[in-house]
């Protein structure tokens, strides 16, 4: 070390720069995320109305400032969370926005009323909006830990609470809603995230003893009751929804989270059997006893039946989005070429039926490979964090999308019946949009706190 | 908690893949069935949305889809019903059947090999136009079929020999296919009815579809069973007498004069086919047996499906027969059924050297910009026999013709070979009357075979030589003289 070097070897560097490559990286894909959005408008306009028209700007101009409000808060706030989720997320919302924008456009032309586009477009910038609350508010996702039974108590009110009597509301036979004057509310989708943060919350504490303690019964170790207690109680909010709000779908996502945090938070398939064992029995005895899951049934188990496909609340619609399905075959109509809108509520719990008709085969597995991408990334920083509460998050969060997408999807193409859940990110609804993009937001704040990122000391020669 | 995470992330995969399989079976497996369902109305919605491709005949359309002002936005439209034998109808209501069924991926701009076209159309939102469909018919040949079989029923299929090109295919009566493209579904259904329940029976195809007992014609079969053999020339000399009583049974038969065949104790197989001899042929026929006739039937594309792509009917030869069985099957009766086109590939092979080809209407297939999808080109279906066998069974042929009971099929200046037949239905049914040939016999330019149904109108008082060669003359004439 030379003399004249003493200075610098003195100065204790004080500037940590961070290279947000991971934002970079994000800017990039963001650019090409929004092209195809305008990309999509523009086709749809021009297959629909043969001309381009100055609404293009009401849907483009929103959406880029929300999703570039969000891309700088997290340069400021996480510049080191996940690069490819945000992007995914938008090229999603954006498919949606257009597809029911499409739908519009042919509600419209046959001089109908009922509009959704307006409302998605508004309902997606508030949704990133609190995204990027959460992102800024949240300061560490260790913060939500604090929260955990005030978690239960919000999730637990939130599924219960379309049960109320004055503001709970039924539409389309499920009971899934409150309302106030004309504002409807889907609380259940917001209940998965309070319900997921009290799991992990309560899993962490509960693991050890969850796994460990309890007699053996052939071999087998059984939790004592006062363990059992929490995943009983959960069985029986289950079913609760299950007979009370008429939605096998809701109950089914809430039961299959709980089992699959339970299982990586204990490692013990003992519940995984138990739990699915006790779900199936449940939702068999509701399939016998309730008229509304039996007829759901038989409408998935023989829907081209002539007397299924022309009862009440039987298979019309299933069939109408299987034929739309088959008539988008490999390479679909076309963005504003198919005929989605034969299928009742083709913007909602119809929307994949929509884009499988008009984007085929090719836009089916395009949309599948985005959702299995986005959970992949999830599942990654549950690999990848080494704290257990975040691990938990993290993976039930994504499971929680995965697992609705495989009920909602499996529901249209036969996999499983039909129920009432929607499409992340991609169904119109106000309350499903702000769900999706808060577990958005709570990925990337963890994501940003797994330190993967490159860390320069600025001052050094 | 690594471990269960690799569990859970195995799982959500499953779940993933279930849902890939289970869309590609909806989307792309069973797509087709699903398009068909009565309460699919997706395909009728389709089809009107994009101008169907035209059928056409150098390059003049015989179908083709014109504007019109509704919300069908085209219309269909034929130019003459004696190509609806070919064309067949494209209707909203009936469905479709001919060549507008056969070639609808095409038509209607789904086939695989505008793939290309299909892609732009994704991006352009316009619907593909469909491909249009040149045919190898030659429209003078066609309107000689149809002008000669008048007001009989029956049919004409003219050939190619050396390619299998179809130059003309006529079913009468034929049918106004625009009666049922109209748009309007009570007239329509109303029209469609009127045709299907007609006693003359137009929407029969009866060049593809309809089977015929063949009488006499299949004799040039069974002769050329018997010289393929080896053991026969045309030379070989049967027993000629008056009748021949059919093994194990009191049947006799007997020749059509009633008669014997020529003046001798002996006949020729050449002069059995010159006279058209039924006793030689049915001995013949016991001698050579009937797994021999069979398989030189099978040669000739009995028992096969072919598509020209028109789906042709299947020709049967019988299986399982006694001798007397044999005999009756070897002169074209007992349980022998043929299609007119199966009847016409027999004389194009014996006219092109034994060599089978496949009949095929379509010359090629345009897409909307004119370019070439597909251009079928000339497809062997097998050999039938050997050349010079095939020079035998020719020779023999146009001995009927010249100096035997097929003399009606002679055209001034040209060697024609050629049979008749007449064929009986039962007691009292009329007769099914035959002409099958080819000419010039030495250059053959085309092989015909015409079938007059329902004894053309005289019961049993009509000839395959009065009735059906005179036609087969006429169609001839115009492929040659032109």
């Amino acid at each position: 070390m030379t003399f004249t070097n003493l200075t610098d070897a003195i100065n204790i560097p004080k500037i940590i720069r961070v290279i947000p490559r991971n934002r970079n990286i994000e800017a990039w894909l963001l650019a090409f995320a929004l092209g195809l959005f305008a990309f999509e408008l523009a086709q749809i306009q021009l297959s629909v109305l043969q001309v381009l028209c100055a609404d293009f700007w009401l849907y483009f101009v929103p959406f880029t400032l929300a999703v570039l409000a969000i891309h700088f808060v997290l340069r400021i706030r996480a510049s080191e969370a996940d690069s490819l989720i945000l992007p995914i997320g938008v090229v999603l919302n954006g498919l949606g926005i257009a597809e029911i924008y499409r739908l519009d456009l042919h509600t419209v032309a046959v001089k109908g009323t009922e509009l959704f586009a307006g409302k998605q477009i508004a309902w997606t910038c508030i949704a990133i909006a609190v995204a990027a609350v959460v992102v800024i508010f949240v300061p560490s996702h260790l913060f939500l830990r604090r929260y955990v039974y005030v978690s239960m108590f919000v999730g637990v009110g939130l599924l219960l609470s379309p049960m109320l009597p004055v503001i709970g509301r039924s539409i389309n036979g499920a009971r899934l809603w409150i309302g106030i004057g004309p504002l409807t509310f889907q609380p259940g989708e917001l209940a998965k995230i309070a319900l997921t943060v009290f799991f992990a919350g309560y899993l962490v504490t509960r693991r050890d003893s969850l796994a460990i303690v309890g007699r053996k019964i052939f071999g087998v170790r059984i939790p004592r009751a006062r363990e059992l207690g929490p995943i009983i109680s959960i069985w029986v909010a289950s079913l609760l929804v299950l007979v009370m709000q008429h939605d096998l779908g809701t109950s089914l996502l809430y039961f299959g989270l709980f089992i699959v945090m339970i299982y990586v938070a204990t490692g013990r398939s003992i519940y995984v059997v138990v739990g699915l064992t006790m779900f199936f029995s449940g939702a068999l005895v509701a399939s016998r006893v309730a008229d509304y899951v039996t007829r759901r049934f038989d409408a998935w188990l023989n829907p081209f039946d002539q007397s299924h496909y022309d009862a009440v609340g039987g298979s019309y619609q299933l069939v109408q989005g299987i034929f739309g399905l088959a008539h988008g075959n490999l390479l679909g109509a076309g963005l504003g070429g198919g005929l989605p809108h034969l299928v009742p509520l083709a913007e909602s719990d119809f929307i994949i039926a929509s884009l499988g008709e008009e984007l085929g085969l090719v836009g089916m597995f395009a949309i599948l490979a985005l959702y299995l991408l986005l959970v992949a990334r999830g599942v990654r920083i549950a690999f990848m964090h080494n704290d257990d509460f975040s691990k938990l998050l993290a993976v039930g969060l994504s499971f929680v999308i995965a697992l609705q997408l495989f009920i909602v999807m499996g529901g249209v193409t036969r996999v499983v019946p039909l129920t009432g859940l929607t499409t992340p990110l991609l169904a119109a609804g106000g309350s499903s949009l702000i769900a999706n993009w808060i577990i958005i937001g709570v990925l990337l704040r963890i994501s940003d706190s797994m330190g993967s990122g490159q860390r320069v000391i600025g001052a050094v020669n | 908690m690594n471990k269960e995470l690799r569990r859970v992330s195995l799982v959500i995969f499953m779940m993933f893949l279930t849902l890939f399989i289970a869309t590609t079976s909806i989307q792309v497996i069973s797509a087709e069935t699903l398009s068909q369902d009565q309460r699919n109305v997706r395909s009728v919605y389709d089809s009107y949305k994009k101008q169907r491709g035209s059928l056409l005949i150098n390059g003049q359309p015989i179908a083709y889809s014109k504007p019109s002002d509704d919300i069908y936005h085209y219309i269909r439209t034929y130019s003459d019903p004696m190509y609806s034998g070919v064309t067949g109808f494209f209707s909203n209501y009936q469905g479709a059947t001919g060549l507008e069924s056969a070639m609808n991926s095409y038509l209607t701009g789904q086939n695989s090999a505008q793939f290309f076209e299909q892609i732009s159309a994704l991006f352009s939102g316009n619907p593909v136009t469909g491909a249009s469909v040149e045919l190898t018919i030659d429209p003078a040949v066609q309107k000689a079929a149809w002008d000669g079989l008048g007001n009989l029923t029956g049919a004409v299929v003219a050939i190619e020999p050396k390619t299998g090109n179809i130059l003309a295919l006529v079913s009468k009566p034929g049918f106004d296919a625009n009666l049922l493209a109209v748009h309007d579904g009570v007239l329509s259904t109303k029209n469609y009815s009127a045709l299907l329940n007609a006693k003359s029976e137009p929407l029969k195809n009866r060049a593809t579809t309809e089977l015929y007992a063949p009488g006499s014609v299949f004799k040039i079969l069974v002769a050329t069973a018997a010289i393929e053999s080896g053991k026969y020339t045309p030379e070989s000399t049967l027993p000629n007498p008056v009748k021949f009583k059919l093994p194990g049974t009191n049947v006799y038969v007997q020749n059509s004069g009633e008669g014997k065949c020529g003046g001798k104790a002996t006949v020729s197989i050449a002069d059995a086919l010159r006279f058209s001899c039924n006793v030689p042929m049915a001995q013949l026929g016991i001698l050579l047996g009937q797994d021999a006739i069979r398989a030189q039937a099978e040669k000739f594309g009995f028992g096969k499906s072919i598509k020209v792509p028109l789906a042709i009917t299947p020709s049967v030869y019988p299986s399982n027969m006694d001798d007397a069985q044999t005999g009756l099957s070897a002169f074209g009766q007992f349980d022998d059924r043929v299609t007119v086109m199966q009847v016409a590939m027999m004389s194009a092979a014996v006219a092109n050297g034994g060599l089978v080809m496949k009949p095929n209407l379509v010359r090629t297939v345009l897409s909307s910009n004119l370019a070439a999808l597909t251009t079928p080109s000339p497809s062997e279906l097998g050999s039938a026999m050997s050349s010079a066998t095939a020079a035998k069974v020719r020779d023999m042929m146009i001995g009927a013709v010249a100096r035997g009971v097929s003399s009606n099929g002679q055209i001034k200046g040209v060697s024609v070979a050629g049979k008749t037949g007449t064929a009986q239905n039962g007691q009292g049914e009329p007769y099914t009357l035959w002409f099958t040939g080819f000419a010039p016999a030495d250059n053959p330019q085309v092989a015909v075979a015409v079938v007059v149904a329902d004894g053309g109108g005289m019961g049993q008082a009509g000839r395959g030589n009065s009735l059906a060669a005179p036609i087969a003359k006429k169609v001839m004439e115009a492929v040659l003289h032109k």
